[in-house]
């Protein structure tokens, strides 16, 4: 017998309905997040020269303003990946935002008595400690990179805003705080993503687990050992 | 007999089945002779289907994909909750695929004889050679059936058969098989050929000029009663154990609907037919609301035993193996633990009824593992039985891969039901009645894994092919409610609902449901005599006069009202129990699940009397007060000879 | 309508098992009562005495209606049919975790959890599945019809009755068929939607992704199920899935979150190959 399909016209917005589709939002966040994760990989790598003194972290900071130069003017390629990593930014919190809303619509009416049974404090915390460390980047670009709200203010170098910042327990603890928040935002990213982009399976799921937890714990710890190390005195 | 309980009417015979050519040409030949409707016509033809397990879902499916306009309703929230999703075990085929001697004649026999030569030769003879297909539907439909590691389907054999022809998916067969007909279904109501009435219990059956024309159905939610017109109805409701109120139905399954139909003119075969399954998990309290099956698997590698000593109450583990009785091994050395239910069922209460029973009160036997875990190994019975021994230790709260398990015959099936012809027609034309609300393929006794094999028959294949010919003459003259006939039975189902909630005595439904099932299980159960049916027979109608003085039903009418609808379940329970003790008691032998006392063999097994009872005995209801009619519908046997069964 | 009376107490004193009686559990439970969709709804409080640790949830309900509609109110209405953990009817919210999971120790249905799960004295929170793809009908009663819609929309392999090859014409892996097998135990109680922070019921539509798609039977329509499929559940209003595990935690049939990553590895190449959901 022949296959009846019922088509109602004038409903047909398949593509607007593929892209705002709830798996389309999470693909945009995984990927979003992966390019967040490279530039953070390429940051960690390069705060560890702050060790080598402060003509090469100063110089290393430089560099990155001039690459490409003379071929293309100065700041290009700074220009360029700050401009993609907005972009992931936006498309982060766009997706974030949406399935957030759709979560409250979802369900409008909470449970009396809740209780997480396989939720790690890593997942429950993704949507606030993501508005965290959002809120953490822009007063970091504020400290570090334009000295806004360094100490030492904009006209000082790297190296210099960078120790008188951590040379302020306060500061430290605020940037503690948040890189803590960001390394268990990216351990449940991790394996979130490799979800959503359909590569995990029974097998990998420890593998992945794992992976996301020294990760994370690697790039944090990278990161964290600039401001323990002067805090503590061994850079200054 | 006396003549106050029953009288006698005409005899009745199916005249569908072509009797001119060999038993094996006879379906194709119905299918042949049978008239058909063509494409065109058929849209124009409206059939309901009462209930969607997988009789009622795979036919619903079916006849919506031939192009009728299918009504279907059901009183869940969806149609894949139908009791069949908790049939574990498996569904029989004659494939043949081990290569060791089945065939269509052999599942056809086993069938027979398993029944104890107490159904229709060509019906089952039918069920077997559609067999086949079932597997090669589901299969198609994505069914996840068991495989071997070559990528071919596996086998297991089941009690009553000494071939492996069990197709099975786990421990979670029916559950499989339902989804399979549950999302063909699924896949018409989105192409809009099924019309979905969700949460619906169907409480009359509307009868015009002798034809089945619609029923009179109850919105659960809603509480609306209304009527729906078709050119046929087909019920597909189920079985009737929750007459025992603690059985392994689902705590919804019930017979209003067959019984409903009952009192419209259809008849009702062989009430006294009712399957005890040996594995059950046993009663613990008065609580308790429901009773949980195991299934008949298990016997593959379980052995059961009860201690050699009377009152023995020791570890089970503690008792060596020279103090234990095998018993089943020991009266049946060919089939041991595999014999068919019934017999494994009244030999556990013969023990029992001994002292030798294990366990709370002393009703439960013993299923061991102990040798199978040594030959096996762990890992093995866990990939077997796994699902089933958590279920066992989630229910009891003891660990069957420690202990053995203790299990105990509980109701789990009903073989009688509505009479219905060759092309599954009831004695009301235009109401076809299929699965197990049928009374056609089993006997008196059903073999294991043949449920899902008959109500997928009936479901994908018998009733589609058979119902073109009843409905080539359609579409019949339109109808509504202003027609006296739907107008008296609108108004009968509205005054029953009135009626049950305004009692207001002082007992629930439950209470009654309850003590009817106790009763039933006493004097109706496993073993039946004239002396235990007569007492039955005096007390139904005192519960019956007192449920009608004393029911309490709080709670309204236009509303989801649970323990309203309980209660007309419950009364039409009590109704039928009257005529399944009547029936039990005109059946004065024994045989396949009903085993009367006063007709065994000297060393207590069923004695069957063909001489006066090979016969279907067809009850037609007669109203309020005067005893029911008894139409006898002679059983012929062509092809399989009358012997007494033995699996010894 | 009759009202609810609230603080009920009750003793269940019907045991006549001498043995039983004494050993009964006390318990006050906290169950969500609305009279039907429009109303608000709230927590009613009612104690009961003498439950036996070997009752099962449901049946320990049972006494509480039996109680209730004897003393003229209205019981509580919840869903439930074959009480052996296998039809998917029941599902309540049990102190906090769908089908009392976090009390169970183990994957359950509400009517295989029992009773010895709890102590003597134990206060029991019950609500109903929340989320707006489930309306309550009544008390705890929801409709889940949401579920049905989502098959409806591509949850089945087109096979017609009577045009099925031979059986043993199509072989299916072992691996494969087990895992599809897996999947497809999936009862459709809608646990995951419940347990989700975010009421997604991914975990539900990635089993029969996963199902028909790991058999070679379910290859025709792989893409096309895969895409209308995810987009009938958006269009029911449940949420997103982040990927948590609520779901598969709350699982009576475990359900792993593999399939949701391999419904996701389907959707990305189905988009790709161009495969579009029906609107």
């Amino acid at each position: 017998m022949a296959v009846v399909t019922v088509t109602q016209p004038g409903q047909r917005r398949t593509p607007k309905a593929a892209k705002t589709s709830s798996v389309f939002k999470k693909v945009v966040m995984a990927v979003s997040g992966i390019i967040m994760v490279l530039y953070l990989i390429a940051h960690m790598i390069g705060n560890l020269k702050v060790f080598a003194g402060r003509e090469s972290f100063n110089g290393y900071s430089e560099w990155i303003r001039t690459i490409g130069e003379p071929a293309v003017p100065a700041q290009t390629t700074l220009t360029i990946i700050r401009i993609v990593l907005l972009a992931a930014v936006i498309a982060h919190f766009w997706a974030a935002v949406s399935l957030w809303r759709q979560a409250k619509r979802a369900r409008p009416n909470g449970y009396v008595t809740k209780k997480p049974v396989a939720q790690s404090y890593a997942s429950r915390t993704m949507r606030w400690g993501g508005v965290i460390v959002g809120l953490f980047i822009v007063y970091h670009i504020l400290d570090l990179t334009m000295g806004v709200a360094n100490p030492e203010g904009p006209a000082s170098t790297p190296y210099d805003r960078l120790v008188a910042g951590f040379s302020n327990p306060l500061i430290t603890a605020v940037y503690v705080i948040a890189l803590v928040l960001l390394g268990m935002h990216l351990r449940h990213g991790i394996w979130s993503a490799t979800q959503t982009l359909g590569q995990s399976n029974k097998r990998r799921e420890k593998t992945v687990n794992l992976f996301a937890l020294v990760f994370s714990v690697v790039l944090i710890g990278g990161f964290l050992l600039v401001p323990f190390s002067v805090l503590f005195g061994l850079v200054g | 007999m006396p003549l106050d309980l029953f009288t006698v009417g005409d005899p009745i015979a199916d005249t569908k089945a072509p009797m001119d050519v060999p038993i094996g040409e006879r379906w194709s030949t119905r299918r042949f002779r049978a008239r058909l409707v063509n494409p065109a016509n058929r849209r124009k033809l409206t059939v309901i289907v009462v209930g969607t397990g997988l009789a009622g879902g795979s036919a619903a499916a079916t006849l919506g994909e031939a192009g009728y306009k299918v009504k279907n309703f059901w009183f869940h929230d969806s149609p894949r909750r139908a009791h069949s999703v908790a049939a574990q075990g498996g569904i029989n085929a004659a494939k043949n695929y081990r290569n060791d001697g089945d065939s269509v004649h052999r599942l056809f026999y086993d069938t027979v004889k398993g029944g104890d030569f107490r159904s229709r030769e060509n019906n089952v003879h039918r069920l077997a050679e559609v067999s086949v297909n079932i597997i090669d539907q589901c299969v198609a439909q994505g069914v996840p059936f068991a495989r071997e590691y070559g990528g071919l389907l596996d086998n297991r054999s089941f009690g009553g058969a000494q071939v492996s022809r069990t197709f099975y998916a786990r421990g979670q067969t029916g559950q499989q098989l339902l989804y399979g007909a549950y999302q063909a279904l699924e896949r018409q109501m989105a192409a809009g050929t099924v019309e979905q009435f969700a949460r619906h219990e169907m409480l009359d059956l509307i009868v015009i000029d002798g034809r089945a024309r619609g029923i009179v159905a109850r919105n659960l939610i809603t509480g609306e009663v209304s009527t729906h017109f078709a050119d046929a109805v087909v019920l597909a409701t189920g079985g009737y154990s929750n007459v025992f109120y603690l059985s392994t139905n689902a705590k919804g399954s019930n017979a209003t609907a067959i019984w409903r139909a009952h009192k419209r003119g259809a008849y009702f075969a062989n009430p006294c037919y009712t399957q005890i399954h040996p594995t059950c998990i046993p009663v613990k309290g008065d609580y308790q609301s429901k009773l949980t099956l195991m299934s008949e698997s298990l016997r593959n590698d379980g052995r059961v035993w009860v201690p050699k000593e009377r009152g023995d109450t020791r570890d089970p583990r503690e008792i060596p193996e020279d103090e234990r009785d095998y018993y089943l091994e020991r009266i049946y050395p060919a089939f041991g633990n595999l014999v068919p239910r019934d017999i494994a069922s009244r030999q556990a209460k013969n023990v029992c009824d001994e002292g030798r029973g294990v366990g709370p009160g002393g009703l439960g036997v013993y299923l061991d593992f102990g040798d199978a875990m040594q030959r096996l190994g762990r890992p093995a019975i866990e990939a077997k039985y796994g699902n089933l021994f958590d279920m066992y230790a989630q229910i009891t709260g003891e660990d069957p891969y420690e202990t053995p398990m203790r299990i105990y015959p509980a109701v789990h099936y009903t073989m009688g039901g509505l009479w219905v012809d060759y092309d599954l027609q009831s004695t009301i034309p235009g109401m076809f009645v299929i699965g197990e609300a049928n009374f056609s393929d089993h006997g008196a006794n059903r073999l294991g894994a043949s449920a899902l094999m008959q109500g997928l028959a009936d479901g994908y294949f018998v009733l589609p092919n058979t119902m073109n010919d009843y409905l080539a003459d359609g579409p019949f003259e339109k109808v509504d409610d202003s027609h006296p006939a739907v107008a008296e039975a609108l108004q009968e189902v509205q005054g029953r609902v009135q009626k049950l909630l305004s009692i207001n005595g002082n007992r629930t439904p439950a209470s009654f449901h309850r003590e009817l099932g106790r009763l039933m299980w006493d004097l109706c159960g496993m073993e039946r005599s004239e002396e235990s049916l007569r007492k039955a027979l005096d007390r139904i109608p005192e519960i019956r006069q007192e449920f009608w003085t004393n029911l309490k039903v709080s709670g309204d009418q236009d509303t989801i009202n649970p323990t309203l609808e309980h209660a007309g379940r419950v009364a039409d329970f009590i109704e039928l129990a009257e005529l399944m003790c009547v029936d039990a008691l005109h059946r004065a032998e024994s045989c396949g699940g009903h085993f009367r006392a006063e007709s065994q063999t000297p060393e207590g097994e069923a004695l069957r009397d063909d001489e006066n009872f090979a016969y279907v005995a067809a009850w037609e209801w007669t109203p309020e007060g005067a005893p029911p009619v008894l139409h006898h519908e002679v059983l012929e046997y062509e092809y399989v000879h009358l012997a007494q069964r033995s699996y010894k | 309508m009759t009202a609810t009376r609230e603080g009920a107490s009750f003793a269940s004193g019907t045991a006549t098992d001498p043995a039983m009686a004494p050993h009964g559990m006390t318990l006050t439970l906290r169950i969500w009562r609305q009279r039907g969709p429009a109303d608000k709804g709230r927590m009613v409080t009612y104690q009961l005495e003498d439950i036996s640790p070997d009752m099962s949830f449901l049946e320990m309900l049972d006494v509480l209606n039996e109680k209730l509609i004897l003393a003229g109110d209205d019981p509580v209405v919840f869903d439930h049919d074959c009480r052996e953990g296998i039809c998917g009817s029941c599902g309540l919210m049990i102190n906090g975790t769908a089908h009392g999971r976090g009390t169970s120790g183990g994957p359950t249905t509400t009517c295989q959890l029992h009773m010895r799960k709890f102590k003597d004295g134990d206060t029991i929170d019950i609500e109903p599945w929340r989320a707006s793809a489930f309306p309550v009908i009544k008390d705890l009663s929801v409709d889940r019809s949401a579920l049905d819609r989502i098959i409806q929309s591509g949850g089945y392999i087109s096979a017609p009755t009577g045009t099925a090859p031979e059986a043993h014409s199509i072989l299916v892996p072992k691996k494969d068929s087990d895992a599809a097998f897996d999947a497809a135990t999936c009862i459709g109680c809608g646990a995951c939607v419940a347990a989700c922070p975010n009421a997604s019921s991914m975990l539900f539509t990635a089993a029969k992704v996963s199902h028909l798609g790991l058999v070679p039977q379910g290859q025709p329509e792989r893409n096309d199920r895969v895409v209308n499929m995810v987009a009938q559940q958006d269009r029911e209003g449940f949420g997103g899935c982040t990927n948590i595990g609520e779901c598969s935690a709350a699982c009576p049939k475990g359900i792993s979150m593999e399939n949701i990553s391999r419904l996701n590895h389907d959707l990305l190449g189905a988009l790709r190959a161009g495969a579009r959901p029906k609107s």
